[in-house]
């Protein structure tokens, strides 16, 4: 039975009530005293050569205090790119200088040209309209094809050409592959799009730069998933300011979804102009400065095969990616397609044979990075439309071809041909859990009620794994990771028996505050509100990576394990002394330390005090004080995996979809706290069902962004989804880290696309309209049209 | 510039304001009512709802200067005297109907319209009556049982409180 608010409980959220009485501390609500405003102005045309940026009447315009161009940032570092992907020719990959402020050329609608601070906002954006451009506008290069077309328009003059890398993977199967596609039973073909996506957390990025001339140092209050990384980037490879004279604060940040990872060039205008004119520097971006400036999702243009013998096993699968990654190299961008999409073509599968090409592209469009699940949803998507549409014409149930396919239990852990090792899984357990919670049983007695009133019903199934937890160091680092991806965290153990964790992980809507003393206080046996998170800011956390990839719990929350561990080490040291027994002999359990076979003990509490106050106390052979830090770099990703079925009805007349159920069954391992796995599953799946339903980032020919806010771009409201069941009894845990816990986060966007296309599909299908394939989102439009194209 | 009067949370409150300040500026910037967030530039996301004359309304489409002698209220003004959380935001609280926070305030104020108009609401009134509030993290799913439970409670309570 586990201990109120302990591993696998759910106390309710404390940090909900500063959230829910409009005590939160964003980045937006933080303001400096003697603050000065900028307002960025960016290109409005895609591509063009920037011939003069005039500035002389906006100069003088009231209030404003100073305006910086390309100009003042030619000799300043670019913002630097975290991954470098080496090619299929063993060559490194194509990459640009991304200017702080564009100079010389303009290469997306938002770049940003010119930045104006001013006493007010109001006035640096009036004055915004006083600067002259000049740009003499080239071809846009919207479309990936174009793009590399030979002869065409160079996004990058300095490039040889917009391809940024041709990989491939795993090559030396390229020959095995091929030779198995040739002389398969059956290969099944299917080309298809992942939507381009905007992220859109609700609270805009916002930057406050401040500089204290009395200690010589440099303060960052930003809207960051990892303040860390974002010390690191800015200060060694943009401004040089080395990290003792930095500091990068992340409060409470209004969500992230993987958009609020990267350096951005506002964080470091911001930095370096309050030096300059000797002021703090706020920005707050509008909504649609972050559909034009903030890195977009997916963007991948795909054709798939899957060969099988004549049984329906899966005997090897092919894929050629063309990849956008926009005009710049965002952070991690060159990792999505890469090392974060080709290692999921297995699947939860026994395919042997894998061949994953992608060709990352330069466009004239804002560069695009990870999106939640980050190339996990582009590889899923595209294996389990592949698998219903190979099902459908060999003329397999779609829950069959899987189960004949799975990686059994007992196989685990599992080599697959992509690189990685699955250390546990059960996916025959998650897809029977899903069809039982899912009621498939009585489908067909839904479906004809739904015919009954002039509608088609169908069901879609996705049973899909993912690799996250992201790490260890030591493989990234050979993948091309400029970075570690290990976690730190620092237990201390306050005089009273209190304790402050200081971690590296970044809370933005995860509920770390809740969820992480939970662990803690199950170690010691002590009441979870004498435990408080300290995260977010460099000044008072041990380097750290932050928060992406699903690997808070995983790698965070292992590293505070790991740092516990150490302090019941010492503690119970302390605890042998206080009660002269042998160390050996200690035990704590309920915030008490015992001696076996005796009726000593001692409170944990004594025990801390005596840390702290070390008057008996074994000083000779123990430093006084309890506080241990830990640096986690685990031996391998986790691998969460999972079955979901979509329900839906079509109306075949208009081509709207319905979602009328959606049942996700995950395997998370061991689950700390089952109330914030299950928020992140909605969150997910809302996500997931919103890139496959309504969402998608739109540019024209000219390279206009013709999704640039809420008006045009289909965020998913309240009336499109149906309540949910998110289940995670089935679990196997995970098997080298202390926690057992897989992370959540991603799992509901990664799974739950092509469950419901194959959804929708199905609806069609069986209404006698032979459709194969609708490019997401399923708008009406798009299912009209295809419902037409087949009649 | 001119001075505008109001009442907010209860308080009286007297500022000069420019034609265009917003209202939800005028409760972010002088007021230091930060509850009340941004989050887009077009009226669609719902992040700054707020009460005036007890109607709920986006924060960032009134002029602050049409609101004199008017009564706002904020997510500020909505726990309980004594500080502790009122029926809507514990509902929240207690259903996990909130992740990053952000969304929450404008949730929360929407929330108390919908209850004061419609007591006891189906899950059908409640989606369509959040048509203009966003979230990004909940799927709703959490949003929707939580204001089915501050249904009940108060329509469980023998007399309103207010």
């Amino acid at each position: 039975m586990a201990m109120d608010g302990g591993i696998g409980t759910s106390p309710k959220r404390r940090e909900d009530v500063r959230f829910l009485t409009g005590k939160g501390r964003y980045t937006d609500d933080i303001n400096r005293p003697g603050q000065a405003y900028v307002h960025f102005l960016r290109s409005d045309v895609a591509h063009g050569k920037l011939r003069s940026v005039d500035v002389s009447a906006a100069a003088a315009m009231p209030g404003v205090l100073q305006i910086f161009t390309g100009e003042d940032f030619k000799d300043i570092g670019g913002i630097p790119c975290g991954w470098q992907v080496t090619d299929r020719f063993g060559q490194p990959m194509q990459e640009p200088r991304h200017p702080v402020l564009a100079y010389g050329k303009v290469r997306h609608v938002g770049d940003p040209v010119a930045a104006i601070v001013a006493e007010t906002l109001a006035q640096a954006r009036d004055a915004a309209e006083a600067i002259v451009l000049d740009i003499e506008e080239l071809p846009a290069v919207v479309n990936m094809h174009d793009a590399l077309a030979e002869g065409a328009t160079k996004v990058h003059d300095e490039l040889t050409s917009n391809l940024c890398f041709d990989w491939g993977f795993v090559e030396e199967n390229k020959d095995a592959v091929d030779a198995a596609i040739k002389g398969a039973h059956h290969v099944t073909t299917l080309e298809l799009t992942n939507n381009r996506l905007c992220a859109n957390p609700m609270e805009p990025r916002c930057a406050v730069g401040e500089f204290d001339y009395a200690d010589d140092t440099h303060t960052l209050y930003t809207t960051s998933q990892n303040p860390h990384v974002i010390r690191l980037l800015m200060g060694a490879f943009v401004l040089g300011i080395p990290e003792h004279k930095l500091r990068v604060v992340a409060p409470d940040v209004g969500g992230g979804f993987g958009s609020k990872i990267y350096h951005y060039a506002e964080e470091a205008f911001c930095t370096y102009a309050a030096k300059i004119v000797q002021r703090p520097v706020k920005w707050t971006s509008s909504r649609s400065e972050a559909f034009m400036s903030d890195a977009h999702g997916r963007d991948h243009v795909t054709k798939i095969e899957l060969a099988l013998d004549k049984d329906g096993k899966f005997l090897a699968v092919r894929t050629d990616t063309l990849a956008n990654m926009g005009s710049y190299l965002s952070t991690f961008a060159p990792s999505i397609p890469t090392w974060l999409h080709g290692t999921l073509m297995a699947g939860p599968y026994l395919t042997p044979l894998v061949y994953v090409n992608v060709r990352a592209v330069f466009t004239t469009t804002v560069p695009v990075d990870a999106y939640r699940g980050a190339g996990r949803p582009e590889a899923t998507f595209q294996l389990e439309r592949v698998i219903d549409k190979a099902a459908r014409e060999m003329k397999i149930d779609p829950l069959e071809i899987r189960r004949r396919n799975f990686i059994q239990p007992d196989q685990f852990p599992y080599q697959t041909p992509v690189a990685v090792v699955y250390d546990s899984g059960n996916s025959p357990g998650t897809l029977d859990k899903a069809v039982e919670l899912s009621d498939l049983a009585n489908f067909p007695a839904r479906r004809a009620e739904s015919e009954k009133r002039g509608k088609l019903r169908g069901w879609g199934l996705s049973t899909w794994i993912e690799a996250c937890g992201i790490a260890p160091s030591h493989l990234v680092g050979q993948l091309g990771a400029r970075a570690g991806l290990y976690e730190s965290a620092t237990v201390r153990v306050n005089a009273t028996g209190s304790i402050s964790v200081l971690t590296g992980s970044h809370s933005h809507g995860q509920g770390h505050e809740t969820s992480f003393p939970q662990i803690i206080a199950s170690m010691i046996g002590i009441d979870e509100n004498l435990v408080d998170i300290v995260h977010g800011d460099t000044s008072k956390t041990p380097m750290g990576m932050g928060t992406y990839g699903s690997r808070s719990m995983a790698v965070g929350g292992s590293a505070m394990f790991k740092a516990a561990e150490k302090v019941i080490a010492k503690a119970k040291k302390i605890a042998a002394h206080l009660m002269e027994a042998a160390e050996g002999d200690v035990e704590l359990a309920n915030g008490k330390f015992t001696v076996a076979g005796t009726d000593k003990s001692v409170a944990w509490t004594d025990v801390t005090l005596a840390a702290y106050v070390p008057h008996n106390y074994p000083l000779e052979s123990l430093e006084p004080g309890l506080e241990e830090t830990a640096f986690y770099d685990p031996a391998n990703f986790t691998y969460p995996a999972g079955a979901y079925i979509c329900e839906v009805e079509v109306d075949a007349d208009t081509g709207k979809v319905d979602i009328v159920a959606f049942t996700a069954a995950d395997d998370f391992g061991v689950v700390i706290n089952p109330m914030i796995v299950e928020g992140q599953v909605h969150g997910g799946v809302a996500q997931g069902l919103g890139q496959a339903m309504l969402e998608v980032a739109v540019y024209d020919e000219n390279g206009q962004l013709q999704t640039g806010s809420f008006m045009d771009y289909a965020m998913p409201r309240a009336d499109d989804f149906p309540q949910m069941i998110a289940d995670h009894s089935v679990f196997t845990p995970c098997t080298h880290n202390p926690l057992g816990a897989k992370g959540c986060g991603e799992a509901g966007a990664i799974g739950s696309p092509p469950a419901l296309v194959n959804a929708v599909i199905d609806a069609l299908q069986s209404g006698g309209i032979n459709v194969e394939h609708i490019d997401m989102p399923v708008s009406p439009a798009r299912v009209w049209a295809a419902i037409e194209a087949a009649r | 510039m001119t001075k505008v009067s109001l009442t907010v949370n209860g308080r009286a409150v007297s500022r000069e304001v420019e034609g265009r300040t917003l209202l939800v500026e005028l409760l972010r910037d002088s007021l230091n009512l930060t509850g009340t967030h941004v989050g887009c530039d077009t009226s669609q996301c719902g992040a700054c709802v707020v009460h005036v004359d007890g109607v709920a309304v986006k924060a960032c489409a009134v002029f602050a200067g049409d609101l004199e002698g008017a009564e706002v209220r904020t997510i500020e003004g909505m726990a309980n005297k004594d500080g502790s959380l009122g029926v809507i935001q514990a509902a929240f609280q207690e259903h996990h109907g909130l992740q990053c926070g952000f969304c929450t305030p404008g949730m929360v104020m929407t929330a108390a319209a919908l209850l004061n108009e419609t007591a006891d609401p189906t899950e059908h009134e409640i989606r369509a009556y959040l048509e203009g509030n966003i979230c990004r993290c909940t799927g709703y799913h959490n949003i929707i049982k939580s204001i089915q439970a501050a249904a009940a409670s108060l329509s469980a309570r023998p007399v309103a409180a207010e």
